[in-house]
C-alpha cells in the first residue's frame, strides 16, 4: 500500500515538473508572438520611438527572447517569480493579494457545491429511473447549458438592481462581519455553483450506478444489508475514484476559469490579474499566473487519484 | 438649477451660458458676470437682469461631509500616482485628487491660477510664475520653487519615460528666480504654456520623489489607501490651501471595465458616480428616477485615417471621395443616439474659442463622391479599411461607409481587428484605418500633436510646410484677432487637404446619483475633465 502510494507520488511530481516546464515554454513562446510588447502597450497611443527605446531598455526587453526566458527560469529555480514589467513590483507580491481572494471564493463555492452535487448525484443513482432522477437530470442539463454570464447578469438585475437585496459588486475590502461576507459572496457563489454542480452531480450518479450494477452489490443485498448501508458502505467507496476526479476538474476551474464572474462582479481575483497581464504584455506576470493555475490543476488531480486509492478497499488491502 | 441655466441658454446661447455658469462656480462675482456680458455686446439693463438670474441659480450652497464611491473604466496593476506615467482615466482622476498644477483649466479651457498665484510673459517665450505662499504638501513640507523645477524638468529626461515628453521638449529650462518664483524659458514662443501646465501630466510633486505610491502632493485629498487594480481611498486634506474646499470627507475610486457592471453598481446604489455609461444605457439610468446623466460635449472624436504617403491616400481625389461618404447625421443619431456634435473633418470642436465658424459644412453627397472617385481612377480592386473596437465606434462607422461606398461602385473591405495591440500594430500603419483622439485643451495642442508635418502622431502623414509655419506663428502670436485668423486658415487647410475624416464628435456621458451636486463642464473629458473631486458635494436630502 505505502509503496504504491510512494511510487505514484514520485511519478506524479516528476510528471508535474515536466508539464510545468513545457507549459512555461509554450506560454513564453505564445506571448512573444503577440503583437506589441510591454513598452508599447504601456505607452499606447502616446508611444514615440525615443521614449519607447528608453522604456524597452529599462524593462530589459532589448535582450533576445531566449535569454530572457533562461533568466526567468533561473530565477524561478531560486523561488523568484520575477518583477512585473508594468507595476514594477515583485510578481509574488501582486499575486499574493489576489490569490487569497481567489482561494476564498473557490473555497466558499466548493463548500456549497460539493455537498450539494454529491447528495443529489447519489440520490439520483439510488432512485434511478424515477421521476426524481429524470427531473434532476433535466434540471442539471438546463443549468449547465445556460452560460454563466447570463446567470450572473440576470442575478444582478433581479437581486441587486430591482430588489436591492444584494450588492451588485463584490468588494472584499469592506467585509467586516460574517453577514457582510455572505452578502458579498452570495451572487458569485450561486453563479459558480450553477456552473460546476451539474457536472459533478452527473459524474457521481454515473459512478455510483456503475457500482450498484456490479455482482458484489447483489451479494450485499442478498446478505440483507439496508439500501442505505449498501450505497454508503459498499458502493460509494468503490466509486470515489471517478467522483474525486470529477470534483478535482471542477475545482481547478474555480482557480483560473472564473474570469467572467470576476469581471461582472468586479471581484479582484487572479484570473482578472492574468487577463490584465496579457493585455499589458506583462510576461513575468502571465508566466507566474499560468504556472500557478497549472500547478493547482496538477495538485488537485493528484489528490483525486490518492483519494481514489485510499478509499478503494481493494487497493487499500494490497 | 438646470431650469435656470435653460433660461440663460435661451437668452445668450448654450456656450455663453456654460461659460457664465462655470465662472460663477469658479467664484466670479456679479460684477464679473456683468463685465462678461457687456463685453459680448449686451445692453447693460438686460445684462443686469441676466447676472442676477445667474447668481440665484447658484444660491444653493455646497454641503460639507459625506463619502462617495466612484467608478472609472479599466484599471489594473499599472495604475500609478506618478503624474508622468499616468495613462488611464482612473489615473487622471486620482491625479486631480492628490496634486495641483501651476494652473487649472476652467469651463472655457482658459488657464486660471492654481499653485501659481499669477503668471506673466512679454514675448511668450520667457514666462514668470509667482508661486502661492503658504501651500504645503500632505507631509507638511512647504511648496518651493525647487519642487516646480523638479516636477517639470523630469519630463524631459528620457529615463522617466514620461507620456508628456513631446510637450515638455519645448521647455528649454525651468529655474528658480526668487523665493517664490520660477521662470520658464521655451525653445520657441508659446502663448499657450499656461494651458499645457494645467493638464494632469504637469501636476506638481515634491522635489526628489522617486516612489509615487504615497501620492504626496498639495491636492484637496490625501491618500489613505492605494491598491493598483483594486481601489484607492482619498480622505479630505484639512490643510488644503483653498478655503472651504474640498467638500467630501472621503472618495473611494475603483476601476470597472464592464459598462453594464458600472451601470448596475450605480443603479443598485453602491456607486455614486460612474464614467462612460454609453448612449444605450441612458434610458435605464434616467428611468430609475434617482439617477441622472451628465453630458460633456465633444470630448473625443473617432477619425478615418487615409495615409497621404501611400496608396490610395496619396491621391487627393480618393481622400475627397471618402470625406463625402460620411452620412454624418445618420452616424451621430444611430451610433451615438444624438449625444455629440456633427464633425466637419476639422479637429477643432465648436466649444473651442478658435473654432472657425465660416467653414462650410461638408455634406453626405454621393454624386460628388462618385465624381472624385472617377477622377482618382483607382480601378476596381477592393480597398481595405481597418477598424477596431479599440477606436470607439469605428467598426460601426466603417460598415455604414461600406454601404454608402457600394452605391457608387467602390468596394471597401472592412477589416475588423481586435482591440488588443491595435495601437501598436495598426494605428497610423495601415493605409486606411481608424484612430480615436481625446479632446486637447488648446487648439495649438490639437494641431501640433496630430497635424504638424514632423509630429510623431501625425496620423495621416500629411505634410504641409505652410501649415507648419502658420502653426508656429500662431503659437507665439499674442494678438488675439491675428491668432484667430491663423487658426481659421489652418482649419481650412485640414478640412480640404488633410488625410483625416472626422464624421462626428462624441460626448462623454457620466452617470451619477441625483444627490451628487456640483458637476459642471470642463470640455477636455468627462467628470469635469477628470477634476470632479474638489468640486462635487453630497446633498443631505
Amino acid at each position: 500500500m505505502n509503496s504504491i502510494l510512494f511510487k505514484l507520488l514520485v511519478q506524479r511530481i516528476g510528471l508535474a515538473l515536466l508539464s510545468l516546464l513545457a507549459v512555461s515554454v509554450v506560454v513564453f513562446a505564445i506571448t512573444s508572438v503577440l503583437p506589441g510588447d510591454a513598452a508599447q502597450e504601456q505607452l499606447g497611443q502616446e508611444a514615440t520611438p525615443e521614449v519607447l527605446a528608453t522604456l524597452r531598455a529599462q524593462l530589459g526587453l532589448n535582450v533576445p527572447a531566449h535569454q530572457r526566458y533562461l533568466h526567468w527560469i533561473a530565477g524561478l529555480a531560486h523561488g523568484d517569480l520575477g518583477v512585473s514589467s508594468t507595476a514594477r513590483l515583485p510578481v509574488s507580491e501582486l499575486i499574493a493579494s489576489r490569490l487569497t481572494n481567489s482561494l476564498l471564493l473557490a473555497a466558499v463555492t466548493a463548500l456549497f457545491s460539493v455537498p450539494i452535487a454529491l447528495t443529489l448525484g447519489i440520490a439520483a443513482a439510488v432512485w434511478r429511473g424515477s421521476w426524481f432522477d429524470r427531473w434532476e437530470s433535466a434540471a442539471a442539463v438546463t443549468v449547465v447549458s445556460v452560460p454563466e454570464f447570463l446567470v450572473a447578469t440576470l442575478a444582478v438585475l433581479v437581486f441587486a438592481v430591482h430588489l436591492r437585496w444584494l450588492p451588485a459588486l463584490s468588494y472584499l475590502s469592506d467585509v467586516e462581519s460574517l453577514g457582510q461576507m455572505l452578502r458579498a459572496f452570495a451572487m458569485p457563489v450561486v453563479t459558480l455553483t450553477c456552473v460546476i454542480v451539474a457536472q459533478m452531480m452527473r459524474m457521481t450518479r454515473a459512478a455510483v450506478i456503475d457500482q450498484l450494477e456490479a455482482p458484489y452489490i447483489e451479494m450485499v443485498r442478498l446478505k440483507g444489508a439496508s439500501p442505505m448501508r449498501t450505497v454508503l458502505a459498499h458502493a460509494l467507496p468503490n466509486a470515489v475514484g471517478p467522483i474525486a476526479n470529477a470534483v478535482a476538474l471542477s475545482l481547478s476551474y474555480l482557480l483560473g476559469g472564473v474570469i467572467i464572474v470576476e469581471t461582472i462582479f468586479n471581484y479582484p481575483g487572479v484570473a482578472k490579474l492574468m487577463v490584465e497581464g496579457v493585455a499589458q504584455r506583462d510576461i513575468p506576470l502571465v508566466q507566474a499566473c499560468t504556472m500557478l493555475f497549472c500547478a493547482g490543476y496538477l495538485i488537485l488531480v493528484t489528490l483525486a487519484d490518492l483519494c481514489g486509492i485510499i478509499a478503494n478497499p481493494r487497493l487499500r488491502h494490497v | 438649477m438646470s431650469h435656470q441655466s435653460k433660461k440663460l441658454e435661451t437668452l445668450v446661447g448654450p456656450d455663453e451660458s456654460q461659460r457664465i455658469m462655470n465662472s460663477l462656480k469658479g467664484g466670479a462675482t456679479r460684477r464679473d458676470i456683468l463685465a462678461m456680458l457687456t463685453a459680448c455686446g449686451m445692453q447693460a439693463t438686460m445684462a443686469g437682469g441676466l447676472a442676477s438670474l445667474a447668481s440665484t441659480a447658484h444660491a444653493q450652497t455646497p454641503r460639507k461631509g459625506g463619502r462617495i464611491t466612484v467608478a472609472s473604466m479599466a484599471s489594473g496593476v499599472n495604475d500609478t500616482l506618478d503624474p508622468a506615467k499616468q495613462s488611464a482615466h482612473i489615473d487622471y482622476c486620482r491625479g486631480f485628487m492628490f496634486y495641483n498644477g501651476l494652473t487649472v483649466l476652467d469651463g472655457s479651457l482658459a488657464p486660471q491660477p492654481q499653485l501659481a498665484e499669477e503668471f506673466s510673459t512679454k514675448d511668450a517665450q520667457t514666462w514668470v510664475f509667482k508661486l502661492r505662499k503658504g501651500v504645503t504638501f500632505h507631509d507638511g513640507k512647504p511648496l518651493t520653487p525647487a519642487d516646480v523645477v523638479f516636477s517639470i524638468m523630469r519630463h524631459k529626461n528620457p529615463a522617466t519615460a514620461s507620456k508628456a515628453k513631446v510637450l515638455a521638449d519645448q521647455i528649454e529650462s525651468v529655474t528658480a528666480t526668487g523665493p517664490n518664483e520660477v521662470t520658464f524659458r521655451l525653445t520657441s514662443p508659446n502663448a499657450d504654456l499656461p494651458v499645457i501646465l494645467g493638464t494632469y501630466h504637469f501636476h506638481i510633486v515634491k522635489d526628489g520623489t522617486t516612489d509615487f505610491g504615497a501620492g504626496i502632493g498639495t491636492g484637496p485629498y490625501k491618500v489613505k489607501e492605494f491598491k493598483p487594480g483594486v481601489r484607492s481611498i482619498a480622505v479630505r486634506n484639512d490643510n488644503y490651501w483653498k478655503p472651504n474646499r474640498p467638500y467630501l470627507d472621503e472618495i473611494e475610486m475603483v476601476g470597472i471595465a464592464d459598462v453594464s457592471a458600472r451601470v448596475n453598481g450605480l443603479l443598485s446604489g453602491q456607486l455614486d458616480l460612474v464614467v462612460a455609461v454609453g448612449p444605450r444605457s441612458i434610458d435605464r439610468v434616467l428611468a430609475s428616477g434617482t439617477h441622472s446623466v451628465f453630458e460633456t460635449k465633444a470630448t473625443s472624436y473617432t477619425n478615418l485615417i487615409m495615409r497621404r504617403d501611400s496608396s490610395p491616400g496619396n491621391n487627393p481625389d480618393f481622400v475627397m471621395a471618402m470625406k463625402h461618404l460620411f452620412n454624418r447625421e445618420q452616424l451621430l443619431n444611430s451610433i451615438q443616439l444624438g449625444r455629440g456634435e456633427i464633425g466637419n473633418d476639422n479637429p477643432i470642436a465648436k466649444a473651442n474659442r478658435f473654432y472657425f465658424k465660416g467653414l462650410p459644412q461638408r455634406a453626405y453627397d454621393l454624386d460628388k463622391a462618385k465624381w472624385h472617385l472617377q477622377k482618382a481612377n483607382l480601378g476596381s480592386a477592393p480597398i481595405p479599411v481597418v477598424a477596431s473596437p479599440a477606436a470607439d465606434n469605428s467598426v460601426e462607422i466603417a460598415l455604414v461607409m461600406q454601404h454608402a461606398a457600394r452605391q457608387i461602385g467602390l468596394n471597401l473591405d472592412v477589416k475588423r481587428m481586435p482591440s488588443d495591440g491595435y495601437w501598436s500594430t495598426h494605428w497610423m500603419k495601415d493605409p486606411v484605418g481608424f484612430g480615436n483622439i481625446n479632446a486637447r485643451p488648446s487648439a495649438d495642442l490639437a494641431l501640433t500633436l496630430f497635424f504638424k508635418s514632423d509630429a510623431p502622431w501625425n496620423e495621416s502623414g500629411w505634410k504641409n510646410e505652410k501649415f507648419d509655419q502658420l502653426l508656429l506663428a500662431a503659437r507665439g502670436e499674442t494678438n488675439l484677432a491675428k491668432r484667430t485668423q491663423m487658426y481659421a486658415d489652418m482649419q481650412v487647410m485640414i478640412h480640404n487637404e488633410g488625410g483625416i475624416g472626422i464624421p462626428m464628435f462624441t460626448s462623454s456621458l457620466d452617470g451619477h446619483s441625483k444627490k451628487l451636486k456640483g458637476l459642471s463642464q470642463i470640455p477636455v473629458g468627462g467628470m469635469m475633465g477628470n477634476s470632479f473631486a474638489e468640486h462635487v458635494w453630497l446633498d443631505a436630502a
